[in-house]
């Protein structure tokens, strides 16, 4: 629909053209492929093409049984790969009335939190990077190995931890776990006032934020926004607050919400939110229950016929894992709800009328990871 | 006994592979074997190229990131277009989508080019190579690669290892002997550089 103007005195031809962002752009966080239309250089229309990093993970669940999902979930947000295990492991539990110890539970929502934090911390130095301070990007990875070592320590590997198991965990937790748990929560109390100075505050950085990509409450809903970005526009969808799983209704936090609705709103949410995981993971570290780290089950489960639904908040919103079962050892069909699908149909509405420069700040407010995207 | 054998001087990163003689007038002249200083100017200023598709790119991340750093190897400058770049870090699955996108990239890079692929999806497919339908069994169906690094996704560690073993390789090239490493891939035939 390309619209072309003829000037009839000097004849010369305007007409909007398009440009792809992507898929090989840094600050795609990803293979995301945008067709722009633009006028000059304002935004007229935003076109995601999906399906760059499409691995058919829903499809090949059906062919595995539900244990072996679970390190599939991994690969989907990879930021907070413990949540998505989570999911899984809590909708098979669900099903088969799996009861599993307090232990567990505890345990994982202190990695689930040590997750969002990590993700945060991500999210934050690529944020500064997008929008032209480097500095951040050096900050946020200098904390962010200290979680992957402990990780490392009690999960066995940095990134995709495969920690959890329908009917607990792998295995128990690291005995340094608690002890260095505490260390980077006195380390990370330091360091995320220094955040604040770095980056917050800075008037270039509120410029480039501040009543950039306004989104209405209304239409957040419509669109299905969720996580901290729905947060951002006054929403209050945090799934920890509103069904509480694992641990979450033992602990006191503030979910956070801002009313602005702007790209900075959005990116303070995320800020404050470092602060409530630190205070969530706080008061559980020292009380860590005694019992079983797992719950003994049969080595292949088998779902009964129906349908089930688990939902957790993920470091970008709301992830869902939705099962239909059969009655067989694997899946009949398994669909994740993946937060950021429903966070990027909302890209085109709220940056129409931008500058390409605020598209990339507008995408990193939103905070994609494209496989979770694609699945 | 304080006499070092060649090899320990081959594999060392800082020495330079000639001997430079001070001239007059502000300039020096080097004496040397063109190949081996040709060989350790490219091996020591490595830019990598902004290519992350999945996990592995955030280990990629902290690879050039505080702790491990590998602009201490002269990989500091990662450029976001293929046009700039010496190596290409895959690191992440390649699905059947992004092949093209993979091979164009691969195409607009200068020569000499060298190629990493990083973690189980870009070395064979990894945890997809069984059941998935979109996804290509290893990235040396594309392109030629010339370092594999097992791992999903693999450490840091890994990667700088992988980078070193890169910067030896470039080392023993013979320049004058050199081809296009894409020369006949399409046909089938592993040319050997």
């Amino acid at each position: 629909m390309t619209t072309t103007e003829i000037d009839n005195k000097t004849g010369l031809v305007t007409q909007e053209y398009k440009i792809n962002m992507g898929p090989q752009h840094p600050a795609a966080h990803g293979v995301l492929r945008l067709v722009l239309t633009l006028d000059g250089e304002i935004i007229e229309k935003v076109d995601p093409d999906l399906g760059y990093i499409h691995r058919g993970i829903e499809k090949m669940t059906e062919r595995d049984t539900y244990k072996q999902i679970v390190h599939l979930t991994d690969r989907l947000d990879y930021l907070s790969s413990h949540i998505n295990n989570e999911a899984v492991c809590l909708a098979v539990e669900n099903a088969l009335q799996i009861e599993v110890s307090d232990r567990v539970k505890v345990i994982r929502t202190i990695i689930a939190e040590l997750t969002r934090l990590a993700s945060h911390q991500l999210w934050w130095g690529v944020m500064g990077m997008d929008i032209g301070a480097l500095t951040t990007f050096m900050y946020a990875f200098r904390d962010r190995e200290l979680i992957n070592d402990i990780m490392e320590e009690t999960c066995g590997t940095r990134l995709t931890m495969n920690y959890n198991k329908p009917g607990g965990l792998m295995f128990d937790i690291h005995p340094n776990f608690q002890k260095r748990v505490k260390e980077f929560i006195k380390h990370f109390k330091v360091s995320l006032p220094e955040y604040n100075t770095l980056l917050s505050g800075n008037v270039i950085f509120k410029k480039r934020l501040q009543g950039i990509g306004y989104m209405s409450k209304e239409d957040a809903i419509a669109y299905g926004v969720s996580g901290p970005s729905a947060r951002g526009s006054n929403i209050s969808c945090d799934v920890r607050k509103i069904h509480p799983y694992s641990a979450y209704d033992r602990v006191d936090f503030n979910e956070i919400l801002m009313e602005g609705g702007d790209s900075y709103d959005r990116y303070m949410v995320r800020m404050k939110e470092m602060e409530e995981s630190m205070k969530i993971i706080e008061q559980l570290i020292d009380n860590i229950p005694e019992g079983d780290f797992e719950t003994k089950t049969a080595a292949v489960l088998k779902l009964p016929k129906g349908e089930y639904y688990q939902k957790v908040e993920s470091a970008r919103g709301e992830f869902g894992v939705f099962i239909v079962s059969d009655g067989k050892k694997s899946p009949y069909r398994m669909k994740f709800r993946s937060p950021g699908f429903a966070n990027l149909s909302i890209l085109d509405k709220i940056s129409r009328g931008h500058k390409i420069a605020d598209l990339v700040a507008i995408m990193s407010s939103l905070d994609f990871v494209i496989p979770d995207i694609d699945r | 006994m304080g006499v070092k054998s060649d090899m320990e001087n081959k594999n060392n990163q800082d020495t330079f592979p000639g001997q430079v003689i001070p001239g007059g007038n502000g300039g020096n002249i080097v004496v040397g074997v063109l190949d081996q200083i040709i060989n350790w100017s490219r091996s020591n200023s490595l830019w990598p190229l902004y290519f992350g598709t999945s996990c592995c790119a955030i280990e990629m991340m902290q690879t050039g990131a505080a702790r491990h750093d590998w602009s201490r190897f002269g990989m500091e400058v990662a450029r976001p277009t293929p046009r700039q770049a010496d190596v290409i870090v895959i690191a992440g699955t390649i699905t059947n989508k992004m092949a093209p996108v993979l091979r164009k990239l691969y195409d607009q890079m200068a020569e000499p080019k060298y190629v990493v692929a990083m973690g189980a999806c870009a070395v064979s497919g990894g945890p997809f190579y069984y059941n998935s339908y979109s996804v290509v069994r290893g990235a040396d169906h594309i392109i030629p690669v010339d370092v594999y690094v097992p791992g999903c996704p693999p450490r840091p560690e890994s990667l700088l290892d992988a980078m070193i073993k890169l910067q030896e390789k470039i080392k023993t090239f013979h320049n004058s002997k050199r081809k296009n490493p894409i020369e006949g891939f399409d046909e089938g035939k592993v040319s050997c550089i």
